[in-house]
């Protein structure tokens, strides 16, 4: 195989060396940080929930500095094993898993209860990635369709347990390695178009009845204003009353005088945006344009087609969250239960954004596939 | 790694498609971003003063008010949960002036110790603004009295009541009546998944154990609501609407509280449990298992040191034990007569011969009798009088595993009684069937002759053989055992005790129908000779007693005995002596009260000396002076082999009275 860039390790950075992207850290720490401050906001000024949460940040800034320091090259000689132990065990979880909340997400492994659809976020790219980089970019017809079958097995199990924003992440995730794979324009539109023919089966076998009322809701906010409409046009009351310049840290009446539901969690944007305004709301789209920016050329830069489909997945996915959340909060979207990036308080789905960012910095941090 | 084919790979055109490609996406960000923007523009910007007005009119909310849990009475009225004020001494820091002096002054006042106030200060640092701390929970009537007199010296401190759970026995109705305590994870998942997390949005407390948790649904009530108005800092200004609660109805039981007391009393130093029934309804008399604990440590959050104590303690006091299942040795004798005499492998005048063992044919293993050298001649009624092994053993033996485990389970062993709380165990009914699935084993002979004498793999709860014996003495008619006598209507809390109740309806189950009806009679009146006959098992606990009782004795094995050993109960170590089980009910002619009665560890002899005396207790305190003669007494005494026929039509019990039917 010939190489691109060969190691002058002369030239390598300390940062590099490290397998850090600096950047990239910058605007993952700037994000944590404000996160931080909002979520003393949000949660009531209590002090406690922020520690428990920069703990937890801490944690997820470990796992992702780890999984950095690993070749890319590993997690493709894993992806298939991988792929199929994830399967097995959403599989289990829908037999035996550990009901909470009305969805049966957890297995229980005696010593410790987890969510294999977490870990699916992640192998998902890489199976889709390997998968197709076997083969010269563009991708054959064939290769797609097959590459579809596989998205789809992980995606219609989350989606039965029922988690239907973690379904709708991971499926997205496996859809972009095929776009950026070259998957030709015409078949996209096919697909397109078949995706709007699901959706009717989706709405009459998959989905249950709490999440077509949010749909509901979701069509038509004001029609029930003091049940499910209510956290809608609270969430849009806090947003708007902010204005262009905010009514000030901590003096957000919407969410200090508790009439916004899930403050610190789903809904911390709206806290965030009644607090500072279109200003604020101006900085932090601007932070995640750059840390997608900053994505999509590490992306651009790798060295090998499985890299290169296995970042610019990871970077576009994240973005899908942000989008998913800003617009279910903003009444663009139905709630479908996304946090915010980086932002939102909460353990599990943070340490996989980070576990993320760490392989995304592995793709640009280590020259060579082959080490 | 070795590539497992050799592609001729354009780097430079996949690297130009990928850039493509990723520019695209890039260009999806953009708009998307652009979309998010607007969107927020537009509400910021555009909308921005309506959403200011609705923002500023946002100043009514709903505030959920818990309804009152209904309470629980006994059958005979007497209070056994009530709700009673817990008053806490609370904070609301902003309307404190100077709060560090307050504070001091205050805990000088009512002597808070420093602890509680450094407490208090941690407590205020994490708080939600204008939200209540507490500062002293559980004010004794003195503090409250005191600090109200001083009150309007402190702004922002306050007494703040809130009813808890009270149960005034304690102990003694735990394992019944269960616990309340506080709401954790758990619970609000399982109300979120049932629906229910609404109403129970102000609640604190949620049955845990017992009938507290069975009838939750009932005790709890629906919540209410008030409307209230605030101000911009969040404070309550006025009410503009309410909706008041419904409080959650009242239970009254057909427990007795006072045959509790005499349990016990009964059961005091020992291990062991009593269940008392009335067979012509199925409601629970009495039920209590010691050691017992004291559900009200659990109302108010236990501490980790008295949880502790109370798990590690070898007497195991958070087990109800009359649900626990237990050997039930020579108790279940009369019934396996019963399936003897209905499969007609004996009649009630055979006799067999006991020399004081059994042996299997071809067998090395004797099967020895609890008398050395045996009873001589036995017959059905001798047999029960004297709990002679050896007639059971071959009894077992005709029958055969099936036939018992069959008939055994009509009566309920191995199975829910369907009493009114969760913690019932099924115990087990040994079958050829049950062996399999749970050791992979054949059945062997040797085991039926063991449970022809109530022990082997064979457990009964004390409430099953208060169930199984029900069904015996009402020669057939099934009760479901029960707690709820009847809920009240209108709840005594809303009005002034003018409710009326509801009786309670438990559905008949199939009755248990013999092929001949007499083969009750026959069984029964051995059970009634077991305590009515001089020197029988069971006299010396019912001698002299003013109604007519009938019962059987038994002594459970717990530790294997070797071949040729003999068991002494001194010489064996204390947990595995033997346990002691006695079951009884009277009157004879028309019963009223079942009792079962397990005891275990022993020190010396068996059900007749150690359990019949508990069972005798509750009897003599359930009938008080009511004289109930039978004048099948004397006949008893002087013929033992009076026919079941006979004995029916001679008697005539002179019930004075009829109390207690629920």
């Amino acid at each position: 195989m010939p190489r691109h860039g060969q190691d002058h390790p002369a030239e390598r950075s300390i940062w590099q060396k490290l397998h850090i992207d600096l950047p990239l850290l910058l605007g993952i720490l700037s994000l944590m940080s404000l996160g931080l401050f909002i979520v003393y906001s949000a949660g009531g000024q209590n002090i406690d929930i922020v520690i428990r949460q920069a703990v937890r940040l801490g944690i997820a800034l470990v796992v992702m500095l780890f999984i950095a320091q690993i070749p890319p090259l590993v997690y493709r000689k894993w992806a298939v094993a991988v792929f199929i132990i994830g399967l097995l065990m959403l599989v289990a979880v829908l037999l035996f898993g550990h009901v909470g909340k009305g969805a049966q997400r957890w297995l229980d492994l005696g010593f410790m209860k987890f969510q294999p659809s977490e870990i699916m976020k992640l192998v998902v790219p890489i199976m889709i990635a390997w998968f197709i980089s076997q083969d010269n970019l563009p991708v054959k017809i064939s290769t797609v369709v097959w590459a579809f079958i596989l998205v789809l097995m992980p995606t219609l199990l989350i989606a039965k347990q029922p988690d239907l924003g973690t379904s709708l992440l991971i499926a997205s995730s496996g859809i972009f390695v095929i776009f950026l794979a070259g998957a030709s324009w015409k078949l996209i539109m096919v697909c397109a178009a078949m995706a709007s023919a699901f959706a009717p089966i989706l709405w009459i076998f998959l989905m249950k009845d709490y999440q077509k009322q949010r749909v509901m809701t979701f069509l038509n906010p004001e029609q029930d204003p003091l049940g499910s409409g209510y956290h809608i046009i609270q969430s849009k009351i806090a947003i708007g009353s902010g204005g262009f310049q905010g009514k000030g840290y901590l003096q957000g009446t919407q969410s200090q005088l508790e009439f916004l539901p899930e403050r610190h969690t789903d809904f911390i944007f709206s806290v965030f945006s009644e607090e500072f305004g279109l200003i604020g709301v101006g900085v932090l789209l601007s932070v995640y344009l750059f840390i997608v920016m900053r994505g999509l050329w590490i992306a651009i830069n790798a060295q090998h087609a499985f890299t290169k489909l296995l970042g610019g997945s990871i970077t576009l996915t994240f973005f899908v969250y942000v989008f998913v959340n800003i617009g279910m909060v903003s009444g663009l979207l139905p709630v479908v239960g996304v946090p915010l990036p980086l932002v939102s308080y909460g353990g599990t789905s943070m340490v996989t954004l980070l576990a993320g960012f760490g392989m995304l910095m592995a793709v640009g941090t280590h020259r060579r596939l082959h080490v | 790694m070795a590539p497992r084919r050799v592609l001729i790979r354009n780097h430079t055109a996949e690297a130009n498609l990928f850039a493509r490609r990723t520019f695209i996406a890039f260009i999806g960000v953009l708009v998307l971003l652009l979309v998010l923007f607007t969107n927020v523009y537009n509400l910021q910007v555009n909308s921005f003063e309506k959403y200011q007005t609705r923002s500023n009119a946002n100043r009514i909310k709903l505030l959920p008010v818990a309804p009152n849990r209904g309470l629980i009475y006994d059958r005979n009225g007497v209070l056994l949960a009530d709700n009673k004020p817990v008053y806490s001494l609370a904070v609301i820091p902003e309307d404190v002036q100077d709060l560090k002096n307050s504070i001091s002054e205050v805990s000088q006042l009512l002597q808070i110790s420093q602890d509680r106030q450094d407490k208090f200060f941690k407590a205020v640092k994490r708080k939600r603004r204008f939200k209540q701390v507490e500062l002293y929970p559980r004010l004794s009537e003195h503090q409250v009295a005191v600090f109200s007199v001083n009150q309007h010296k402190y702004p922002g401190i306050f007494v703040d009541a809130r009813l808890k759970r009270y149960y005034p026995f304690s102990d003694l109705t735990t394992h019944s009546l269960g616990y309340v305590a506080r709401i954790n994870r758990k619970d609000i998942n399982k109300l979120e998944l049932e629906g229910k997390s609404e109403n129970y949005a102000a609640t604190h407390g949620i049955g845990k154990l017992g009938i507290e948790k069975y009838y939750e649904d009932i005790l709890h009530g629906r919540i209410g609501h008030q409307e209230v108005e605030i101000n911009s800092q969040g404070r309550i200004i006025r009410t503009l609407d309410y909706t008041p609660p419904i409080s959650g109805k009242d239970l009254t039981l057909t427990l007795d509280i006072e045959l509790q007391m005499i349990a016990k009393r009964a059961l005091s130093g020992k291990r062991g449990a009593v269940v008392a029934m009335d067979p012509r309804t199925g409601g629970i008399l009495a039920m209590y298992s010691n050691p017992s604990y004291d559900g009200n440590l659990f109302v108010h959050g236990i501490s980790s040191k008295d949880y502790k104590k109370l798990l590690n303690s070898k007497n195991l006091p958070l087990i109800n034990r009359s649900v626990q299942g237990y050997p039930p040795a020579s108790t279940v004798k009369p019934f396996l007569a019963l399936t003897g005499l209905e499969e007609k492998v004996i009649t009630e005048h055979s006799k067999i011969p006991d020399p004081g063992w059994y042996q299997l044919e071809g067998l090395p293993n004797k099967y020895r009798d609890w008398k050395n050298g045996g009873h001589g001649w036995v017959d059905l009624n001798r047999a029960i009088e004297q709990s002679c092994n050896i007639y059971f053993f071959d009894l077992a033996f005709k029958l055969g595993i099936t036939k018992i485990s069959t008939m055994m389970e009509r009566f309920g062993f191995g199975d829910y009684t369907g009493i009114d709380i969760h913690e019932e165990s099924k115990a087990i009914m040994p079958s050829v069937g049950w062996k399999r699935a749970r050791y992979n084993q054949p059945w062997y002979t040797g085991e039926t002759l063991s449970v022809g004498i109530g022990q082997s793999f064979w457990t009964v709860t004390p409430l099953q053989l208060t169930q199984a014996l029900t069904t015996l003495v009402n020669r057939g008619e099934r009760k479901v055992p029960h707690f709820l006598k009847a809920t009240a209507e209108v709840s005594s809390s809303n009005s002034n005790h003018n409710n009326t109740h509801v009786q309670r309806h438990y559905e008949e189950q199939a009755p248990l129908k013999l092929n001949q009806a007499k083969n009750w009679d026959i069984v029964l009146n051995a059970m009634h000779r077991t305590v009515q006959k001089v020197d029988a098992t069971g006299h010396a606990a019912f001698k002299g007693t003013t109604y007519d009782a009938a019962g059987k004795t038994g002594s459970a094995q717990v530790a294997r005995i070797k071949q040729d050993e003999k068991y002494d109960a001194q010489a064996t170590q204390e947990r595995k002596r033997d346990n002691a089980m006695f079951i009884a009910f009277a009157p004879f002619k028309q019963p009223e009260i079942v009792v079962a009665v397990a005891i275990e560890n022993v020190a010396k002899g068996g059900g007749g000396t150690n359990a019949g005396p508990v069972a005798r207790q509750i009897m003599d305190q359930y009938f008080g002076s009511r004289v109930i003669t039978s004048s099948i007494d004397n006949n008893v005494k002087s013929d033992h082999r009076l026919s079941a026929h006979q004995a029916h039509h001679q008697a005539t019990p002179s019930l004075q009275q009829n109390n207690g039917a629920d």
